[in-house]
């Protein structure tokens, strides 16, 4: 799965990824589609799997239809990494891999042998906020916080890949995240302060 | 910041912010006890029926699968029973359709079966082997059709002062219909549900609800327990714009699945499954007529109204309200009828009714100003009323006026071309447009629970629930304010059925009726304090309670400052570890029911179309709120952005479509059902008028939560109609509606 770039439309991205996450999960509303009488059912063995998560090596068995999104919410407890769609369109499951902005929930967790995964409670060092949780914070980039997470992670890629240059840039690369509540305008003014500051994220 | 007498008592941030931004804030789903079940629903996918016969043989040999519940095998729920005389005197027959109950199919997406295995891949995995045979029956899901026909309309409620349809009869009057599709809540947060039976009469639940006490209520008449045995943790709640106002049938079903198992259950709905489960704003048809005489006097008003319910419940809103009273007028009459559709039941979005039927009447009125050759401010200025027209009652306070001087000055009215289509900017077409929005401010009873330990901090408990305005923050700013006291040595406590009794979060009531129990909480608590100080300190002895003062973490005396004492220092004196207090505030005083209050709003909007496609950009917004004293300026500037954010989606893009010939929504994601995006939002100013409205409640406080969003979408289609010259009553408004052919992408 490729990660979303800046220049990729929104829509057309949202077309691509719902078609990738047909592929490795099958959203309730495809599945009728489906020739289902001649799946066989068989018990679901477990895959192993080495993962390091907020820096923390593990090894683990989990079913291999599990994405990370899941792995990270259901298995481990990592529940500030959000579900809000399972199709790849609304940003709410934002980690990084590999240091790539990624979308969790169309993600299966055993492609990721070896790989390195940040979710948001592996930014800030202990009580300590990463500088964009504190921009956050003081420019009320959020109000019910159920999308922070992401769009917190989608910020920080935003800066790191030098996509926070102006507000239309950060506006174009945070398209992949959606904010019902619509602290869209505080949100662009945190990444803009964090950039501005020139502090290294 | 905030300075109180020159000491700064808080940052301004949100007091549960920083759980917020590192993720640490658990929603309903994020919970899980031992031993818990994944739920997950298996749907229709015909719109009007029965099921003949649902084989779910295979599925339950599926790995990990425990159960499937359906009509078939769903145990007996207390409230299903449709005869009263059958139900328990504390049971309750259920709202809506009884989901796992009858092989009835009545919408598009309807649960038909409940899968519970031992891991949510496992559950999802065993969806597809549920076979259903279905008898399709004769369907309805086209509002527009079958609203022509006066047979299929129900339940009108009319009202008239003065002359019907007077408007015609006046030198100068405009006439519209106005249309405005299904728009879906879509909080980012899903649905969800675990339900945990503790013992035979005992449930606890984690719920995504805008209403602790209510889920709680729901829960209890439909299982027939005592309300102190259901309890109900909402502690955060990712958003719901009113589509948590009640218990949906997912609810019952965890609840049903946990007790047939006789695990903890957890169900989690799809986002698919939000846009046919769990409300929407209904579909509407109005027609609006307004006349005024010469001077631009308005003289008649007629709004009549059509909104969609379900076939199996009756659900309305209040869409003709404001033509009521928003402007004086001696001759208004309103029609409003509702339309059964096989589709499930809507529920209030933000700004509910009000949103509706604003977009109308603010449209027509913009209509109305060209026909006069009238600046519509000016038109708006000529009919303000400070009495309500409907009930005589003067407003408890109403500054629009204010509202409208800031929009003017900020958007730069003055730039607003008097002639429709006649300014351009870098090639783009320029509009200018304005609008007024409204909604009743109420005050309930509500109860806290107030807790001042002798470490000097201060915990407040209520059941309310905070889907996103920042209630916790609100709540300890009025704490802070009334006990004079640091913020950061305040708690409140949300989101628990356990705590003392409070609203539902919902109508732009919370700031109000909880914030005005908090205030009496405090100062029962500080009436408190200056008697101890009386009967335990010698220096205060022989004193009166009005001689004295709470503030700054001491009891003072007004007279001779340095009489204080530290309240900690009092408690322990008194040999008390705690003041322990649970305060009932009351809805409005007879005083305060002397006035009738709202909340009133003006949004100011500057767009530019593309004369080549027509594509619509909105480049400015100012949007002002007269709603008493603002208790949290940073909460409250983001919930009026929020609201022009949610009133962009309203006015330009969002639209729930069906295929007609199946009764199937046929764009249930984020990628077809378009909400607005960070590109799509234009800089935002805000502004409040910012004065207590001290005839409402002691607080001086209104709701802002509807007032944001409703009207914008008006402000846009007059803005459209200023940069274009076509009036657009139909949202969303898309280039195809300015004239021009769609673009493929």
């Amino acid at each position: 799965m490729k990660p979303c770039t800046s220049h990729d439309g929104r829509r057309g991205f949202l077309k691509k990824s719902a078609s990738i996450a047909a592929l490795y999960f099958t959203p309730t509303s495809l599945v009728k589609a489906f020739a289902v009488d001649r799946v066989i059912p068989l018990p679901i063995a477990k895959e192993k799997l080495a993962i390091t998560i907020n820096g923390k090596l593990m090894n683990l068995e989990i079913d291999a239809r599990t994405t990370i999104l899941n792995l990270l919410r259901e298995d481990l407890a990592y529940t500030g990494t959000k579900k809000g769609c399972e199709m790849g369109q609304c940003g709410a499951c934002t980690i990084h891999i590999n240091g790539k902005r990624t979308k969790s929930c169309i993600q299966l967790a055993l492609n990721n042998q070896n790989n390195k995964i940040t979710t948001i409670e592996g930014l800030s060092e202990g009580e300590k906020l990463h500088p964009m949780q504190a921009a956050f914070l003081k420019n009320d980039a959020f109000q019910c916080g159920y999308c922070t997470s992401g769009q917190i992670m989608s910020a920080v890629a935003c800066v790191r890949e030098g996509n926070a240059k102006t507000r239309k840039s950060i506006q174009t690369y945070m398209d992949t995240n959606i904010c019902r509540c619509g602290a869209y305008q505080n949100i662009v003014d945190a990444i803009e302060e964090v950039a501005k500051s020139g502090v290294k994220i | 910041m905030k300075a109180i007498n020159n000491t700064i008592f808080f940052e301004d941030e949100r007091v549960d912010g920083a759980d917020k931004v590192t993720g640490k804030a658990k929603y309903t789903a994020e919970h899980s006890l031992p031993n818990m079940a994944y739920a997950v629903f298996v749907t229709s996918t015909i719109a009007k029926g029965s099921i003949k016969n649902l084989d779910i043989t295979k599925a339950l040999t599926m790995p990990g699968v425990i159960d499937i519940i359906y009509y078939a095998n769903c145990p007996a729920v207390p409230g299903y029973n449709p005869n009263a005389a059958e139900r328990p005197k504390n049971v309750s027959e259920w709202r809506g359709y009884k989901v796992l109950y009858d092989n009835k199919v009545r919408f598009f997406g309807q649960p038909i079966a409940l899968i519970l295995a031992n891991s949510f891949e496992n559950a999802n995995a065993a969806i597809r082997f549920v076979k259903a045979e279905y008898e399709i029956e004769k369907f309805e899901t086209n509002f527009d059709k079958a609203r022509l026909d006066p047979a299929n309309l129900k339940a009108p409620i009319n009202y008239k002062r003065g002359t019907e349809k007077k408007y015609k009869e006046q030198p100068f009057f405009v006439e519209g219909e106005y249309n405005i599709p299904i728009e879906v809540h879509n909080a980012m947060e899903l649905f969800a549900t675990i339900a945990y039976w503790e013992g035979d009469d005992k449930i606890t639940l984690y719920d995504k609800t805008q209403g602790p006490k209510s889920t709680q209520s729901t829960v209890a008449r439909t299982f027939g327990l005592v309300d102190k045995n259901v309890r109900v943790i909402a502690e955060n709640v990712g958003g719901g714009f009113g589509s948590g106002l009640r218990s949906w049938p997912h609810v019952a079903a965890a609840c049903i699945a946990a007790k047939k198992i006789n695990r903890p259950v957890k169900l989690v709905l799809t986002r698919p499954q939000m846009f046919s489960m769990v409300g929407y704003r209904p579909q509407s048809w109005q027609k609006v007529g307004i006349g005024a005489d010469a001077a631009g006097n308005f003289i008649g008003i007629s709004h009549e109204a059509i909104s969609n319910t379900s076939r199996y419940e009756d659900f309305r809103e209040g869409i003709v309200e404001a033509s009521k009273f928003l402007y004086a007028c001696e001759n208004v009459d309103t029609k409003y009828s509702i339309l059964p559709l096989d589709v499930s039941t809507p529920i209030w979005m933000r700004g509910p009714g009000e949103a509706t039927g604003c977009f109308a009447l603010e449209s027509a009125i913009d209509e109305l100003s060209y026909k006069l050759k009238m600046d519509p401010i000016q038109l708006r200025i000529k009919n303000f009323t400070a009495v309500n027209p409907e009930n005589k009652l003067p407003f408890s306070d109403i500054n629009i006026k204010d509202c409208y001087a800031y929009g003017m000055e900020k958007i730069g009215w003055k730039n607003r071309p008097t002639i429709p289509g006649s300014l351009k900017e870098n090639g783009m077409l320029i509009g200018y447009g304005m609008s007024v929005g409204v909604f009743g401010a109420g005050k309930g009873a509500a109860s806290v629970r107030i807790v001042l330990s002798n470490d000097g901090k201060l915990l407040l408990e209520c059941a309310v629930s905070d889907m996103g305005p920042g209630t916790m923050t609100s709540m300890s700013i009025i704490a802070s304010d009334a006990m004079q006291m640091p913020i950061q040595k305040i708690k409140f406590k949300l989101g628990d059925s356990d705590l003392p009794p409070g609203p539902s979060q919902g109508g732009s009531g919370t700031t109000s009726t909880v914030g005005s129990a908090v205030d009496l909480a405090c100062k029962t608590l500080q009436q408190k304090l200056k008697e101890m100080a009386i009967q335990f300190v010698p220096a205060f002895a022989g004193s009166t309670a009005d001689a004295i003062e709470v503030k700054n973490e001491m009891v003072i005396s007004k007279t001779n400052a340095t009489t204080k004492i530290d309240i900690p220092v009092l408690l322990k004196l008194a040999n008390q570890e705690k003041i322990d207090l649970t305060i009932a505030s009351n809805g409005k005083t007879a005083a305060q029911l002397k006035f009738t209050s709202n909340s009133f709003s003006s949004h100011f909007v500057k767009l530019a179309v593309n004369p080549k496609d027509g594509t619509i950009k909105i480049l400015n917004v100012v949007t002002t709120g007269d709603a008493g004293k603002i208790i949290s300026p940073k909460t409250a500037r983001s919930q009026m952005i929020g609201g022009v954010v949610g009133g962009i989606g309203m006015a330009l893009t969002e639209k729930l479509e069906f295929d007609h010939a199946t009764g199937q929504i046929t764009n249930a994601s984020f990628g077809a059902y378009h909400v607005p995006l960070h590109s799509q939002i234009p800089p935002t100013d805000v502004w409040f008028v910012d004065k207590p409205d001290v005839n409402m409640n002691e607080i001086g406080a209104k709701g802002i939560g509807e007032i944001a969003l409703i009207g914008f979408a008006a402000a846009v289609a007059n803005a459209v109609y200023n940069a274009t010259g076509k009036r657009v009553r139909d949202l969303p408004i898309t280039p195809e509606k300015l004239g021009y052919k769609t673009v493929k992408a």
